[in-house]
Formats: structure tokens, C-alpha cells, sequence
């Protein structure tokens, strides 16, 4: 079935069963290849992308369901200054090591900064749990979201 | 073929961001991107001065990584190395992944934390065999002697007139004038090193967070097929029949069927492969597959059935001697207190987030494989040899790994994917599922000690017994479940006595990070924490004084240990952590030393007990000896925090249980890494000393378990003797 959804500002169109989770049609119809798959049953986070704005787990939400919702990936997410300052803070921090689950755990981070511009580590905490890392990098992930969220709050 | 490499980013430069390294206010590391540089000049052709090294006529230098990245920051510390030595600004390097090529880079693998000393040398030489060329190509060009030209950030100088030259304009004729003898060319005095040494971003950092398609599983091949392949649960089980026509009938559905396998545990087995138009219809068509296997003789195993028969094997003699140093019976007959314990720690899995996956295109006799893979060299002969074509005729490109951590030093994936892309006859990304992952891993060992050892009157150790339960055949361990006789303590005790006893086991198992030393020494500091309670001693005090003096120890053809340098890392990471200190119950301390993949760490673990058992992990302090140059500070400290929380996941969660012969976790709920909430803070220094430099990838980890268990021992007096912790054996009043 023929599916339109709007991912990253564009309209785009695919052709895929409606059971296909938002990830498959990401990575292999649209090749956006930023959202990784590593579990397939929201364990992980690896998969996260926005959906008008909250993050979600694209893994197991099928296109059927995503309508006329506003997608955003980590494609995109520099176009937005607090998304960028995300990236940089990561960079700044030298988080990644595999980088694999990197860009789920910077679409989490991004959206948590949009809804506590200066989250306390209960708040990071609670809105990074989903998000595994294998490598392991959370404390340089903890310090790159309080540093992206204090340049967010300063450029603000 | 070249298309899909453009679409990876491995056949262009990587855009090098430029960092700057200072002091934050908190006395942490701060590091500064400029900028990942879209705008900057692309390095052109250039010309190449050996296999690792290009330089363009604007100044880029475009350096090879040999070895394959799966997060151990290798990308950025072997061309870090050549960059010093060839004396360039590390702003005007772009870093690309080198081809798999023996003749020109030797072995290429990424496996104990051999890359820093193995290459240390030889990539300083490359560097400077290049400086040398460029030095010479000066010196040529202005008729002066060479030793009156100096370099410095991408420029010979001639000192008497002042004229310059720059790389980028010397390169060409560098290029015509013979190599150097890699083994006479001159390097810099470590004092003057501006790269080594000084932080540096991991180099392909801004396209991680770019989101760009870096890893083996964002592989687009024109004209590529998904497949999915269905192996028996039960470890090497056999095919007998298929409803394949089911299958093949659903839509997007190409080709189903069974492909025949060999007995290799690390080869291809036998399956089912399901190729489709998308790897979502290949993954739902599974539901319809059924299989009719053959079980074999590994579904009457398991982990409960191993536990026992360790116990049963216990009490008999032991099979194999490892090492017998005097006469441990009779000391420990003699001893004035002997001590007795039991431990035992159970299969892990790997579970690298990036699930194993393999793209392979094989046709008219030659394949060509994209893979994240540890070892792509072994790779290809494994693909070669199974499928009958020409090692020559085998092409791996090594993709971003995301994780290794020893799993991918096998190549089953690599096997499949190429088998089923022959038989489909065209290009194919096979894709496994977590639950493929968890249940087709080559898992660390399972094991059991039986220790015991022997004080005399005055609480010195004087007797050590390991009798090592394990996996084997007939005298032949199993891969990773063996152990040398060196293991620390050995060496330091004139009696002991360690024998291992083998049981035949046909679950698949292969290193995990810090393979060996990440259970063993569970097992053996946790142990000598007892018999430092046992004589009444401080547990860091009691090591130093098994330490003795600081001294080379070993025999000829042994690897060497450092009794100095192992109390050096003892006695800073106890200064570090404030050791000694009162706490109340429920709260404590627990210190673990290790010596493994030649680096020395000690680590002490703060923990909390609830009443009810539940363990908080405050902090981890983690004194580290790698010798006398930290590479890249910023990699060795995500190294040495990544590896503590990942040993510290190990302890409090992890297992692989085995029913009737197959792993019954099947995804994150059942495996448990650790999580954001769970990770502490952990505080890394490393102790300088006059040694080469050694890896980073695997030593950090095996202190850390048994410093919590230790810990754990503190805050409460209950003992952990067996991984994962049971918190529930932790209750206290």
C-alpha cells in the first residue's frame, strides 16, 4: 500500500505492507540510514527518531500509524540550533566510541533539552534509561547533555 | 563497485574537525571541535609515498588506517602516531579506512588490545619515512645537505637561508626517491611530540552524530537483496526438511532454502535462508518458515546440567596441570589457617548494538563482502575456503563496526551472507535479528574454581590450589575457556598448584573483551580479598605485601610481570579513593587488581547496600599503567570508564543460560546491559612509566567485579561467589 509521510520537512511516498515499522521504511525505502536497528522491540533506542517533536522508538511503530505526523531523524536534527548544540556538545565531549547507538541517544537528548531546558540527572536519567549504550559512554553522554543545555539556555 | 564505498564515505577523506585541548574549570578534560570542516579543501589526488600515506599539493595528508574500527578508537590513534612522526598539523590530516590488503599493511585485525604495541613502532617509522622523503626532496631541491633542514607542521625549512618548502609542493618529487630503510630513520624524542599525547576527537565523530551511514548494516549495494538465515537453537543442529514452497509463495518473497553446512561451530552451519525484496518481508516470512531440525547432542546440555557435573568433577583429580610450584598439599597440611572456596561465573554474551550483518556480492567466482568484522583478513580465507573460490578472488572492505568486543573475531555472518549470495546469485544483505544474536554468539566460557589456600601464623600466604573446571575436549580446551599457568597470583606463592579438568561442551564459545582475565580474576581477587579477611589484614595492604618487592618476575618464554608496577597502580588508586575510610553498614569499599593484555589496573569500587540487597555503585576509582605514552587521552579515558561500566553490567545482571542445548535469552529484557541510571561516576588516572606503550581495549575491565564483590563483602559480610550477583542473597539487618 502506498504511504505518505512527512519526514525532515518533505512529503515523501512509499510502498510498503502497512505493518512495516517506521524504521524499515526510514533505512531501506528512504535510506535514511541515521536510525539504527537493534533490538526491534524498543529496548534498545537505537531506533529513535521524533514524532512532532517527542522521541519514539521507530522500531516498532508501524507506518500504518504514523499518518500525517511530522518525522524527524537525526538527518535532520542539525537544522535546529538546540539539535546542533546537541551534535557539538557531543563532539565537545568526545562521546562516541562504536557510535552505533549514538544518534538514538542524541534524538532523546534533544528532545529532553525541548522539555527541561536545564534537566536535573533525574531528568536525564529518566529520559536516556530507554536509550542502551554497549560502549557504555554514559557519563561523557550525561556532561554533553547538561553542556548542550546550558549553551541552549545562554543562546535563548 | 566503487558506488556503495561512496555511499559509505570510506573512499573519501573524512572531514577532520580541528580540537583544541585544555584544562575545564572542574579539572576535567575539555576538548574543542571547531568545526567538522564541509567547506575545507578536499585532499585531491595527491601522491602516495607508501600504502599509508598521500599527500596533496595543498598540504592534505591523507593517512591510512590499517586496522578495523569497532570503537576502540584505533581510526584515530595508529594515524595519530604517523602524523607526529611525519611532523604535520593534525588539522591538515584526513583519515581514511584502509583497503584489506596483507602485502601492503601485514595482519589487519582488531582483537587484545594488541594494536598499540604491535604498531607502535612501525607507525612511528612510516611517519618518519615519510618526514625523511620530504626532508631529502627539500635538501635535492636546494642542493644543501639534509641534516641542515628541519620540519615542523607540514614544512622543511632550510635553517642557514630561511627558505621553506611545503609538503604539498615537495610531494611529487618525494614520491620518485626511494623508501627509506623503515629501520634507520630517525624519530622524534617523545618531549617533542605534538600529537601524541594531546587529546584528540575520535575522527569520524562528526559524521556519528551526522547520522551519515558509516557502519556495515548502512551498506547499499545497486540491486541488492535482504535475507534473513534460520539456524537449528540448539547449537549445531541439522536441517532435515522445510516448508520452503510456503515461504517462497509470500509476497517479496525471492528464494528460500536450505543450505548445508559443515561441523565448525565458527563456520557456515546449517540453515535456512529466506531472500526477499525488503529485510522486513525476509523477517515476517520467518513466522511462516518451519523447520524440521535435527537436534544432535548438544539439546541434552545446559547450564544446570554443567554446574553439577563441575561439582561432581571437583572432587576427583584434576586432568591437566597448569603449574606446580613446590609442594602445595604438604604446605597447605602445614598451614596455620587454610581457606576453601568455591566460584563460579556463567556464559556471557556479547550483544554488539549493531547486530551481526554481512553485504556480499558473490558472482562469476569472485565475491566482494562488505563486513564489520575484527578479523576481515580471516574472513576472507574462511569465504574462500567454503565456497570454493581463490582467497584472491575474495574482496573484504572493512565497514565501521558498532561493537566488537570479540564477537566479530569470528566470521560465521561473513560465511553466511557470501553462501546465500551465491546461491541467490545476486548481491545480498543478510541481517540477524537480536534474538539471532543472543542465541548464535561464541559465548564466554562459563567456569568453576575450586581454591584453596593456605596463611601461616602470621597471615602470609603461603599455599595456593586452583582446581579450574572448564570446557574441552580430551585435553584441548575449549576456544577461550583456557587459562596459563601465569595467572596472577601464580609466581608470587612458592606453592601452587593449579589443574584444570575439561568437560566436553558444545555450545560455541570465543573471547570476550579481556577474554580469560575479565572471569579469572573474579574468581581470584575476590578470593584473595577472603584471605586478606582470613589473616586479619587490609585488603590493599595484604596485596602489596603478596607483591613483595618490586621486581621483574617470570621465566624465560613466560610473559613478564611487574611487581612495581602493579604496586604502583595499588598504591595510587588507594590514595585516589581515600582508601581506609570508616563507613557505615551498608556501605563499602572493595579494591581488585589485574594484570591483563600487558596493562596494569587496579580499580576500588564505593557501593551501597540496601537492607532488602539492592546494590547502588557510587563511584570507581581507576588507577591504570600502559606505560609511557597515553596515545590519545581522551580515547584511553572512554576506554578505561567504558570497559569499568561494562564489567560492572557483567557482574550485576548478565547471563546466558543454556536449556536443552540453546540460549533462551532473546533480547535486551532477558540480557541486561547497564543503563544510563546505573552508570557512575568513574575516575581514571594513569601512572606514566618507562615501558612501551600498551592497548586500552580490554584491561580496564577485569579489576572492577571482583572490587564490587569486594565491596559488596564490606557493606555487608555476605560473600558473592557466584556472577551474575544474586541481590537477594544481600539482605542484612
Amino acid at each position: 500500500m502506498v504511504y505518505k509521510i512527512k519526514v525532515n520537512g518533505r512529503v515523501r511516498q512509499v510502498d510498503v505492507d502497512g505493518d512495516t515499522p517506521l524504521l524499515w521504511v526510514l533505512r531501506d525505502s528512504l535510506e535514511l540510514k541515521g536510525a539504527k536497528f537493534g533490538c526491534g522491540a524498543g529496548f534498545c533506542g537505537a531506533c529513535t527518531v521524533h514524532l512532532n517533536g517527542a522521541p519514539i522508538r521507530s522500531c516498532t511503530r508501524p507506518i500504518q500509524t504514523v499518518g500525517d505526523a511530522s518525522i524527524t531523524t537525526i538527518e535532520a536534527i542539525g537544522e535546529t540550533a538546540l539539535g546542533r548544540g546537541v551534535q557539538r556538545a557531543w563532539l565537545d565531549h568526545d562521546v562516541v566510541q562504536c557510535g552505533y547507538c549514538q544518534a538514538g541517544q542524541i534524538m532523546s537528548a534533544a528532545a529532553l533539552i525541548k522539555t527541561h531546558p536545564q534537566p536535573t540527572d533525574a531528568d536525564i536519567d529518566a529520559a536516556m534509561a530507554g536509550n542502551l549504550c554497549r560502549c557504555a559512554t554514559y557519563l561523557r553522554i550525561r556532561a554533553a547533555i547538561k553542556d548542550a543545555a546550558g549553551a541552549a539556555v545562554k543562546g535563548a | 563497485m566503487n558506488k556503495p564505498l561512496a555511499s559509505l564515505g570510506l573512499d573519501h577523506a573524512t572531514r577532520r574537525a580541528f580540537l583544541k585541548v585544555g584544562l575545564a574549570a572542574g579539572g576535567g578534560l575539555l576538548i574543542s571541535f571547531s568545526v567538522p570542516l564541509e567547506a575545507q579543501a578536499e585532499d585531491g589526488e595527491g601522491v602516495s609515498l607508501n600504502a599509508y600515506l598521500r599527500i596533496a599539493p595543498n598540504g592534505v595528508v591523507t593517512i591510512a588506517s590499517k586496522n578495523p574500527e569497532i570503537g576502540q578508537g584505533i581510526k584515530t590513534a595508529l594515524p595519530m602516531i604517523i602524523a607526529e612522526e611525519l611532523d604535520v598539523d593534525w588539522s591538515a590530516v584526513r583519515i581514511v579506512q584502509a583497503a584489506t590488503d596483507s602485502k601492503a599493511y601485514g595482519s589487519q585485525f582488531a582483537g587484545g588490545s594488541t594494536a598499540t604495541p604491535l604498531n607502535w613502532d612501525p607507525m612511528r617509522r612510516v611517519g618518519a619515512a615519510g618526514r625523511a622523503m620530504l626532508v631529502s626532496a627539500a635538501a635535492q631541491t636546494w642542493a644543501v645537505p639534509e641534516a641542515e633542514c628541519q620540519t615542523s607542521a607540514g614544512v622543511v625549512r632550510h635553517g642557514p637561508s630561511g627558505r621553506t618548502l611545503t609538503y604539498g609542493t615537495l610531494a611529487s618529487k618525494a614520491a620518485s626517491l626511494p623508501a627509506p630503510d623503515l629501520a634507520k630513520v630517525s624519530l622524534k624524542d617523545p618531549k617533542d611530540f605534538k600529537i601524541i599525547g594531546h587529546s584528540k576527537g575520535g575522527v569520524d565523530s562528526p559524521l556519528v552524530v551526522a547520522g551519515k551511514p558509516l557502519f556495515g548494516i548502512d551498506v547499499i549495494v545497486p540491486g541488492m537483496l535482504y535475507a534473513v538465515y534460520e539456524k537449528c537453537p540448539v547449537f549445531g543442529g541439522k536441517v532435515v526438511s522445510a516448508n520452503l514452497s510456503d515461504v517462497v509463495a509470500i509476497k517479496g518473497v525471492r528464494k528460500v532454502f536450505i543450505v548445508k553446512g559443515g561441523e565448525e561451530l565458527n563456520g557456515l552451519l546449517d540453515g535456512v535462508a529466506i531472500v526477499a525484496d525488503s529485510w522486513w518481508t525476509a523477517s515476517k516470512a520467518r513466522k511462516t518458515l518451519k523447520v524440521v531440525w535435527d537436534e544432535g547432542p548438544t539439546a541434552s546440555q545446559s547450564s544446570a546440567g554443567f554446574a553439577a557435573r563441575a561439582i561432581e568433577l571437583s572432587g576427583q583429580p584434576g586432568g591437566k596441570s597448569l603449574r606446580a610450584d613446590g609442594d602445595t598439599n604438604a604446605a597447605l597440611t602445614g598451614a596455620a589457617k587454610v581457606v576453601e572456596a568455591a566460584y563460579a561465573y556463567p556464559f556471557l554474551a556479547h550483544a554488539t548494538l549493531e547486530p551481526q550483518n554481512c553485504t556480499a556480492d558473490v558472482r562469476g567466482g569472485k565475491a566482494e563482502i562488505w563486513a564489520p568484522t575484527q578479523v576481515p583478513q580471516r574472513g576472507a580465507a574462511l569465504v574462500a575456503k567454503t565456497l570454493g573460490l581463490a582467497e584472491a578472488d575474495v574482496t573484504v572492505h572493512m565497514t565501521r563496526c558498532g561493537g566488537g568486543f570479540g564477537r566479530r573475531l569470528n566470521n560465521d555472518y561473513m560465511v553466511e551472507a557470501a553462501k546465500i549470495s551465491q546461491v541467490a546469485g545476486a548481491p545480498v544483505k543478510l541481517l540477524w535479528n537480536r534474538s539471532d544474536d543472543l542465541r548464535h554468539d561464541f559465548y564466554r566460557p562459563a567456569g568453576w574454581h575450586f581454591l584453596k589456600a593456605g596463611l601461616d601464623g602470621s597471615g602470609k600466604l603461603i599455599a595456593w590450589r586452583d582446581h579450574f573446571i572448564t570446557f574441552g575436549a580430551a585435553d584441548k580446551f575449549a576456544p577461550s575457556a583456557d587459562m596459563s599457568g601465569t595467572e596472577f597470583p601464580a609466581r608470587l606463592i612458592d606453592n601452587c598448584l593449579i589443574e584444570a579438568t575439561l568437560m566436553p561442551c558444545g555450545v560455541p564459545t570465543g573471547p570476550l573483551r579481556a577474554p580469560g582475565s575479565n572471569a579469572l580474576s573474579f574468581a581470584f581477587q575476590s578470593f584473595i580479598d577472603e584471605l586478606a579477611h582470613a589473616a586479619g589484614k587490609d585488603p590493599v595492604a595484604f596485596r602489596l605485601e603478596l607483591l613483595g618487592a618490586p621486581r621483574p618476575i617470570g621465566k624465560a618464554g613466560e610473559l613478564i610481570f611487574d611487581t612495581g608496577r602493579a604496586r604502583g597502580v595499588i598504591e595510587l588508586v588507594a590514595q585516589m579513593s581515600g582508601w581506609g575510610a570508616a563507613l557505615p553498614k551498608g556501605e563499602g569499599m572493595g579494591v581488585g587488581f589485574y594484570f591483563s593484555h600487558r596493562g596494569y589496573f587496579a580499580e576500588v569500587v564505593k557501593a551501597r547496600v540496601a537492607p532488602e540487597g539492592r546494590i547502588t555503585v557510587e563511584k570507581v576509582w581507576v588507577a591504570g599503567d600502559i606505560g609511557s605514552q597515553i596515545i590519545n587521552p581522551t580515547g584511553a579515558e572512554n576506554q578505561a570508564q567504558g570497559a569499568v561500566l561494562d564489567g560492572l553490567a557483567e557482574a550485576l545482571g548478565q547471563e546466558i543460560v543454556i536449556e536443552a542445548g540453546a540460549a533462551t535469552a532473546s533480547n535486551f529484557d532477558g540480557f541486561r546491559l547497564l543503563r544510563m541510571p546505573q552508570a557512575c561516576p568513574v575516575e581514571v588516572r594513569f601512572l606514566k612509566t618507562d615501558n612501551p606503550p600498551t592497548g586500552m581495549g580490554e584491561p580496564a575491565l577485569p579489576p572492577v567485579a571482583p572490587a564490587l564483590c569486594n565491596a559488596i563483602f564490606a557493606a555487608t559480610g555476605h560473600r558473592v561467589r557466584r556472577l551474575p550477583i544474586d541481590t537477594a542473597a544481600l539482605k542484612w539487618t
